[in-house]
């Protein structure tokens, strides 16, 4: 039996241009009766830029946020795919004595009690026999997209098989919903680099986004705020420049969990979307 | 291991051993194979891709790939990684070259992308979290470009996507705390 309780690090994104990830997640385990304590005074981890500027920052940074969870004892459940890797990375840098001995001088106390750090998807999986479901989402093909983050390095984050995980799929389909076979599972949207690089995160995103279509889903399934912002906020930029239908919507996976469960879409925050997902759902007789 | 000896003779080099100190990798693995360049989601943007990194690592030529836009174009996406035949952590190689770059004085590549990235470290020292709307201002203001997605502010603002405010956080100070101290610890000890 998995446990029933969580501390909770939520991260910046869902704080913010995620917060539809954050309300819908906390949703979910409420009507699951999963307890989520969110980390109190919880800073950020350094996501996607700390590592190009220091390696013992970017051990130090999220040790800190360990250092709060261990206090009451609980797993650690993140949400965002890229805090969650850069959370397991920091721990497993901190498994060798003489990092964690310096982190420790560092972060001040004792980081000697581990933390383990475990996503939302994982947690969610776990309830996937036992879900009270009170619509079934079987008109609904979706693809579902994990990224990079999630999965690899595998070896360190030991999620799921890193070129065609499962655990989504399993989970989407738990739902009644189906999902579809794809190619781009894993593949990078463009990360970071939206602003400095979009002409990246255009041609990557708009690959994703056009296989997904071709293939006939309905919508993409995500699990992090960045690949969301890159393949929805993104979105009309990707038509300007590539033509071509590719209109999704791109929803996170906890909203599809919601829907099945029985919440609205405006409790869902459905309508955030910079594609918006009520007519495909509407269409489908699912709102 | 006899796998492990070098497959041609290559003049030692200072750089590569460093290269290699730096990121726990054993350049001289790579046997060449492409595999990393072929799976790559950014190559098509490199100057040099990954496996040609690779082998001018395993020649020493330090400034070619210093001044690479390759390195600061790699996504940690770490598909390579996961590919490489000869378990090489590619990304790591990446991210200690970056490492390098900012502190060799070479002219270094692709500079909006070094600008977005610390910009990024500075609101998380100053606040402890990031604010995406200063994040975005500051870059626009910066980077000299200062209409860069400007059409999607407003949908952003009206779906409520930005906070106006930056974040108050109670232990902003413990972060700028450790900020400081990893700093104090690498003048004492480049690692
Ligand atoms: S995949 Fe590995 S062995 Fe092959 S070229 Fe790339 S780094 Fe070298
Ligand atoms: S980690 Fe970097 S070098 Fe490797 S495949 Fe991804 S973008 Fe390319």
């Amino acid at each position: 039996m998995t446990s029933r309780a969580y501390a909770y690090y939520p991260g910046c994104s869902l704080h913010s241009t995620a917060k539809e990830y954050d309300v819908s997640a906390r949703l979910v385990c409420e009507g699951l009766g999963i307890e989520l304590y969110e980390l109190d005074g919880w800073t950020c981890c350094g996501a996607s830029s700390i590592h190009s500027a220091s390696r013992l920052l970017s051990t130090a940074l999220p040790a800190r946020e360990l250092q709060l969870a261990g206090r009451p004892g609980l797993p650690l459940a993140v949400a965002c795919a890229m805090c969650y890797s850069r959370l397991k990375l920091a721990a497993h840098e901190l498994s060798d004595g003489a990092t964690k001995e310096l982190v420790e001088e560092i972060v001040g106390g004792d980081l000697s009690g581990t933390v383990e750090v475990v996503h939302l998807l994982k947690v969610l999986d776990g309830e996937r026999e036992a879900m009270p479901l009170k619509r079934s989402l079987s008109s609904l093909r979706v693809a579902c997209y994990y990224g990079c983050l999630l999965v690899r390095p595998c070896g360190v984050l030991d999620f799921d098989d890193e070129e065609n995980p499962q655990t989504m799929d399993r989970l989407i389909e738990a739902l009644g919903a189906r999902s579809i076979e794809w190619d781009f599972k894993t593949e990078c949207c463009g990360a970071s680099m939206p602003l400095s690089r979009p002409d990246i995160v255009l041609r990557l995103s708009y690959r994703i986004l056009s296989q997904a279509k071709q293939l006939g889903a309905d919508c993409i399934a995500v699990a992090c705020p960045m690949c969301h912002s890159n393949l929805d906020t993104y979105q009309g930029k990707i038509r300007a420049k590539y033509k071509g239908n590719i209109e999704l919507p791109v929803l996170y996976f906890t909203q599809l969990v919601g829907l099945a469960l029985g919440f609205s879409p405006r409790q869902l925050l459905l309508n955030r979307h910079f594609t918006d997902p009520l007519p495909m759902l509407k269409a489908r007789g699912l709102v | 291991m006899a796998i492990d000896s070098p497959i041609t003779p290559l003049p030692s080099s200072e750089f590569r051993l460093f290269v290699e100190r730096r990121s726990g990798q054993h350049i001289l693995r790579c046997y060449q194979c492409g595999k990393c360049t072929a799976g790559c989601p950014a190559a098509y943007t490199m100057d040099i891709g990954p496996r040609r990194i690779m082998r001018a690592i395993q020649l020493g030529m330090k400034d070619e790939v210093l001044e690479s836009s390759t390195i600061w174009l790699c996504l940690f996406c770490q598909t390579c990684y996961a590919r490489c035949p000869r378990e090489i952590d590619i990304p790591r190689v990446m991210e200690s070259l970056r490492l390098l770059a900012a502190t060799s004085g070479k002219r270094a590549a692709e500079k909006d992308i070094r600008l977005f990235h610390r910009i990024f470290l500075s609101l998380v020292q100053r606040w402890g979290r990031v604010h995406e709307l200063t994040l975005g201002a500051l870059y626009n203001l910066l980077s000299g470009h200062p209409l860069a997605n400007a059409t999607l502010l407003p949908r952003m603002l009206t779906r409520g996507k930005l906070s106006l405010l930056p974040p108050r956080v109670k232990w902003a100070s413990e972060v700028k705390k450790v900020f400081d101290k990893v700093k104090a610890v690498e003048e004492r000890a480049p690692l």
